[in-house]
């Protein structure tokens, strides 16, 4: 049996949250954002480091597409399917959980 | 203990959605930042004696060693001066009786810690104690997918059992588990099965990397080196699975650079955004640099920082960039694209390491090595040159080296 589920789904439902292995760090040397996984290290833009520090395994998807659209003051469906799309492609890469109940 | 860890082909930049690999963004005129992970090769010794490592064929012994507390310093320094991974390797780096220790004081330095292993030392326990220590990342090389052939080629008996059951223990306590599958000519027949092993493990990632000849590996190519029907089968079976399993499981593919036309970017380039640290300190710009004689490379014993070797040192600067280089790497449209290739293979093939790699075409002197190349895979012995203190014996038959 797997520890770790493989192909999340990530939908509004979700309560995503970074596995232990992915630590998202701001990088004083560099002075940027970035994600240290295995063997590499990713550099996220502005909005990516702002949805993933909302996405603290309380919160749902549609929480912080909600959090979001109410701060831009944007479409909402738009929001949606971007935010969706940047977790959906950390998660392929095994880079993005769903919090446990537990921990909730 | 990884031949390849800085060769392996970056996954794709994905800045459409927001994130993308940072090395890929260092453009190639940038001046030389200090590098994102750093190898530190904890020790020489080892339980195995695979007959390509990539340790150099002159073994540093334990004796020469940094302690603990100047492993620690070093982590520390590291961390300050923007180091973000440290890979954790040798030898066996499970050998040190310190690792725990070193991986917490890494740890709590702010470092991102992978652990690059043969496992034939660890235990649940001992892993245990790695996770608890802040451990993020483990990385198990594997000989073969089945005991008999992957035994003969770690030269250790039991060393694939302990391997699998290492990589149990890996997924049991939720870390990220790579494998690392050495090719070669004796083992690349095994590929679709290790691939299968690799999934059957749960293995986030698996690196398929083909032997690089320098060192360990140069003394046994004649009994390693692919034939080209092999690494075109190869290329079709990663291709493949790489479609396969997206999502499951991602494959880095490391081609054998004999049958390639143009020479691997070695290290992304001599002294550009990677050094290893080897067992008694010595700052490298790869694992392999020190089969090149005549550099002189400083140690974090000397006078200097650790930032000071990687910018001014003579050894680093000389073949950084393109100003170092021949003809025809000097007026060729490819120089910032793989600066000219490997170091230690132009120095183990022609015995200049200021010459054009001989993997490339335009190289000189690489229709000759190809031809060689060919020759070796179709008729070299398959007996192997163990990797020991001794500098390496014989494959005997039977038992496993001395």
């Amino acid at each position: 049996m797997p520890a770790r589920p493989r192909n999340i789904s990530v939908t509004e439902a979700s309560r995503p949250i970074l596995p232990r292995h992915a630590k998202l760090r701001f990088d004083d040397t560099r002075q940027r954002w970035v994600i240290l996984v295995p063997e590499r290290v990713l550099a996220p833009d502005e909005i990516a480091v702002e949805v993933l520090q909302l996405c603290d395994g309380t919160r749902r998807v549609d929480d912080v597409v909600d959090l979001l659209a109410a701060k831009y003051v944007a479409d909402r469906a738009a929001i949606s399917a971007d935010v969706i799309a940047m977790l959906q492609n950390l998660a392929d890469k095994g880079f993005l959980v769903e919090a446990r109940e537990t921990s909730v | 203990m990884s031949p390849i860890l800085t060769d392996a082909a970056p996954l794709p930049d994905d800045s459409a959605d927001g994130l993308s690999i940072l090395e890929s963004q260092e453009s190639a005129a940038e001046t030389f930042g200090i590098p994102l992970a750093v190898l530190a090769e904890l020790t020489h010794r080892c339980p195995l004696q695979c007959p390509y490592c990539s340790n150099p064929v002159e073994l540093e012994r334990g004796g020469s060693e940094l302690t603990t507390a100047e492993w620690k310093k070093v982590l520390t320094e590291l961390a300050e001066i923007g180091v973000l991974q440290i890979h954790f390797s040798g030898g066996e780096p499970t050998a040190r009786k310190d690792l725990v220790e070193l991986v917490r004081h890494a740890s709590d330095a702010g470092l991102y810690t992978n652990l690059i292993t043969s496992a034939v030392l660890l235990t649940r326990d001992k892993l245990k104690a790695l996770t608890d220590a802040g451990l993020c990342h483990v990385q198990i090389s594997f000989q073969g997918n089945e005991p008999v052939a992957a035994d003969r080629i770690a030269g250790l008996k039991d060393a694939h059992h302990k391997k699998r059951e290492a990589a149990r223990w890996t997924r049991e306590f939720d870390l990220p588990l790579t494998v690392n599958a050495v090719m070669h000519r004796q083992n690349l027949h095994q590929l679709s099965d290790i691939i299968q092993m690799a999934v059957d493990l749960d293995a986030d990632r698996l690196e398929v990397a083909n032997v690089q000849y320098y060192g360990w590996a140069l003394k046994n190519r004649a009994a390693l080196m692919p034939t080209l029907a092999q690494i075109e089968d190869t290329s079709r079976i990663v291709e493949e699975a790489q479609a396969r399993l997206k999502g499951i499981m991602t494959i880095d593919y490391v081609a054998p650079d004999y049958y390639a036309l143009r020479p691997k970017k070695c290290m992304g380039g001599w002294g550009r955004q990677f050094f290893n640290i080897s067992p008694s300190g010595k700052i490298l710009p790869c694992h392999a640099a020190e089969t090149i004689t005549g550099l002189d490379f400083l140690s974090v014993r000397s006078s200097h920082s650790i930032a000071w070797i990687w910018q001014n040192s003579e050894a680093f600067n000389r073949y950084r960039g393109t100003g170092w280089m021949p003809e025809p790497c000097r007026s060729c449209e490819f120089k910032e694209v793989d600066f000219g290739g490997c170091r230690c293979q132009a120095f183990a093939l022609t015995g200049d390491a200021g010459n054009t790699d001989p993997a490339c075409t335009l190289s000189p002197m690489h229709e000759q090595i190809f031809r060689t190349a060919e020759a070796e895979a179709s008729g070299g012995s398959d007996r192997l040159i163990y990797r020991n203190f001794a500098g390496g014996t014989s494959e005997t038959g039977g038992e496993y080296g001395p």
